[in-house]
């Protein structure tokens, strides 16, 4: 942290009203789906924890590019993760994990799931539940933000934006922010990517592993690849969100959190002292 | 200042461990969810309500599941649940290859009528090659064979006030300290009159295997498995199913499962 950066605190530049209401309570709304909707979702996993490419899952022969299961040995059971037909030892925390005295089978062990249990039939309530808000949340937002103009000022990037994408990566691997009015263009990037590629594919997987909505739209299997292949594609999107979450976070932590906080939660938002820096004076 | 942010900083990186090992030690904190006809539980669900009217809306009466080409079948169908049923009523009908077989369709009808497997074969017939989908997250593409419902339904002739169909089964589940519980489920009129809605008695171009519902299980094709009712012997048209088992509509939606099935 050089001194220049750690001076950017409450007391350099001016406050700027810089997050609308709708984008400060999408936000939260967000975060609270995607909580539960990842641990139910790891719950629902564990009822059939494997992943397979096509329509259907093979048992007669394999289709699976991961799985977890516990297998005998003789020093007793050992959990396993087999990928792509590599085979790791995982006891602890993916196939066999709980307490010594009480092991459990199962795929993601208690602490990732909701509930802790074996509970298929909860998981599902909440994660539909929580599907339906965060499908609500984004057409709101969706709507708020085309009226407003939130997503064409905010977040489409624009020509010279992208030009500064060099050196925005650079400053952003240097962990050296710039505090303005404006969101970056790896901000626009990623939190675009998430919001009309990511959460969409989200939505669009979960339904193609319905039955009824396969009648009503066959091309989402022909879109996914089989309703298997749209299991896997809903489970990596899983990962590719709880990623997006890490470096959201980081980030947030490196900019200066209770800024951000403050940003996000009263829509303040303290910027850079003068003018904000302009791109093409940073070196 | 910069002192000042650093002990700040490392308030908040210890605030932000122990947020986050509090969500990870303590997804139990949730585990009150599970418990059945709680307040919060209730409210959640009320979204499987939502999911049901959405589809009746969004998808078609006649929409017909995916049906694929034999080439697809690549494996025998995938039995789950119960897949051999111990009453003696059963076993006596098994031993005698189902011969004595009849299915009673009764409740709400103007004609109550019991068919033997053989009439039932001499119906007109419906085959499809289609996915099953398990609610535990599996599929398995097989080709069914049976006579489509709506016939069976036409012949008793529904009276107005029918509004659902129960299915009663052979086989018996777990149900905890009440012991077994025979299975059953429901389905509404549209599911019960939908063209690939077959009763079906092949499987794979052979007879029904007991292990996947011998003589006859209902193909419900727009559904998750468990709506799909094994070794049937009666189906009562009611209006209401509150009655039957704990009145929600079926075995697994008695322990919590959704009565639609169809997402």
């Amino acid at each position: 942290m050089d001194d220049n950066r750690d001076a950017r605190g409450p007391a350099s530049g001016p406050l700027i009203y810089r997050q609308s209401a709708w984008t400060r309570v999408t936000h939260w709304l967000w975060a609270l789906c995607l909580f539960f909707l990842l641990f139910s979702g790891l719950q629902i996993f564990n009822a059939h924890p494997a992943l397979n490419i096509g329509q259907e899952s093979g048992f007669d022969y394999s289709n699976s590019i991961l799985s977890f299961d516990a297998i005998d040995t003789p020093e007793g059971p050992r959990g396993r993760t087999t990928i792509l037909g590599h085979a790791f030892d995982t006891t602890g925390i993916f196939g066999l994990s709980g307490p010594a005295d009480d092991p459990q089978f199962r795929g993601f062990p208690a602490a990732l799931t909701i509930p802790s249990y074996q509970d298929l039939a909860t998981g599902r309530v909440v994660h539909f539940f929580f599907a339906w808000l965060l499908v609500g949340t984004l057409l709101v937002w969706l709507i708020a933000g085309l009226i407003n103009g939130h997503i064409r000022r905010d977040l489409a990037p624009t020509g010279e934006d992208l030009a500064g994408l060099p050196r925005d990566i650079a400053d952003h691997a240097r962990l050296k922010f710039h505090h303005g009015r404006r969101y970056n263009v790896l901000q626009k990037l990623s939190y675009g990517a998430v919001l009309f590629v990511l959460l969409p594919l989200m939505v669009l997987t979960g339904l193609t592993m319905s039955p009824g909505m396969d009648a009503a739209w066959p091309w989402l299997l022909d879109v996914f690849g089989g309703r298997q292949t749209a299991r896997t594609i809903h489970f990596l999107g899983m990962t590719l969100i709880v990623l997006f979450f890490l470096v959201h976070v980081l980030m947030v932590l490196a900019a200066g959190p209770l800024n951000e906080l403050r940003s996000m939660i009263t829509g303040w938002y303290r910027t850079d002292p003068e003018p904000a820096p302009e791109p093409e004076t940073t070196s | 200042m910069s002192k000042i942010i650093l002990s700040r900083r490392r308030l908040l990186g210890i605030g932000a461990v122990g947020a986050s090992s509090l969500a990870l030690a303590g997804c139990d904190q949730f585990d009150f969810l599970g418990e059945q006809g709680s307040q919060a539980r209730s409210f959640l669900q009320k979204a499987n309500d939502l999911t049901y009217r959405a589809q009746r809306l969004l998808v078609r009466q006649g929409a017909l599941a995916p049906e694929y080409s034999e080439s697809e079948i690549r494996q025998g169908q995938r039995p789950n649940g119960s897949t051999d049923p111990q009453s003696s009523e059963y076993l006596a009908l098994k031993a005698n290859d189902f011969a004595d077989y009849r299915l009673s369709v009764t409740g709400l009808v103007e004609q109550p009528k019991s068919y033997s497997l053989a009439e039932l074969r001499n119906m007109p017939s419906r085959t499809q090659i289609t996915r099953h989908d398990c609610v535990e997250g599996w599929s398995c593409i097989a080709e069914w064979t049976g006579t489509p419902l709506s016939g069976v339904l036409d012949e008793v002739k529904l009276k107005p006030a029918a509004r659902y169909l129960v299915f009663h089964c052979f086989d018996s589940m777990d149900a905890g300290l009440s012991g077994r519980v025979p299975y059953y489920e429901s389905c509404d009129l549209i599911d019960a009159r939908h063209p690939q809605t077959i009763l079906a008695y092949g499987l794979n171009n052979g007879p029904l295997p007991v292990a996947n519902g011998a003589p006859i299980r209902v193909r419900i094709e727009r559904a998750l498995g468990y709506k799909q009712p094994k070794y049937v012997h009666t189906i009562e048209a009611v209006d209401s199913f509150a009655r039957f088992g704990l009145g929600k509509g079926g075995y697994w939606e008695d322990n919590g499962y959704d009565w639609y099935g169809g997402i």
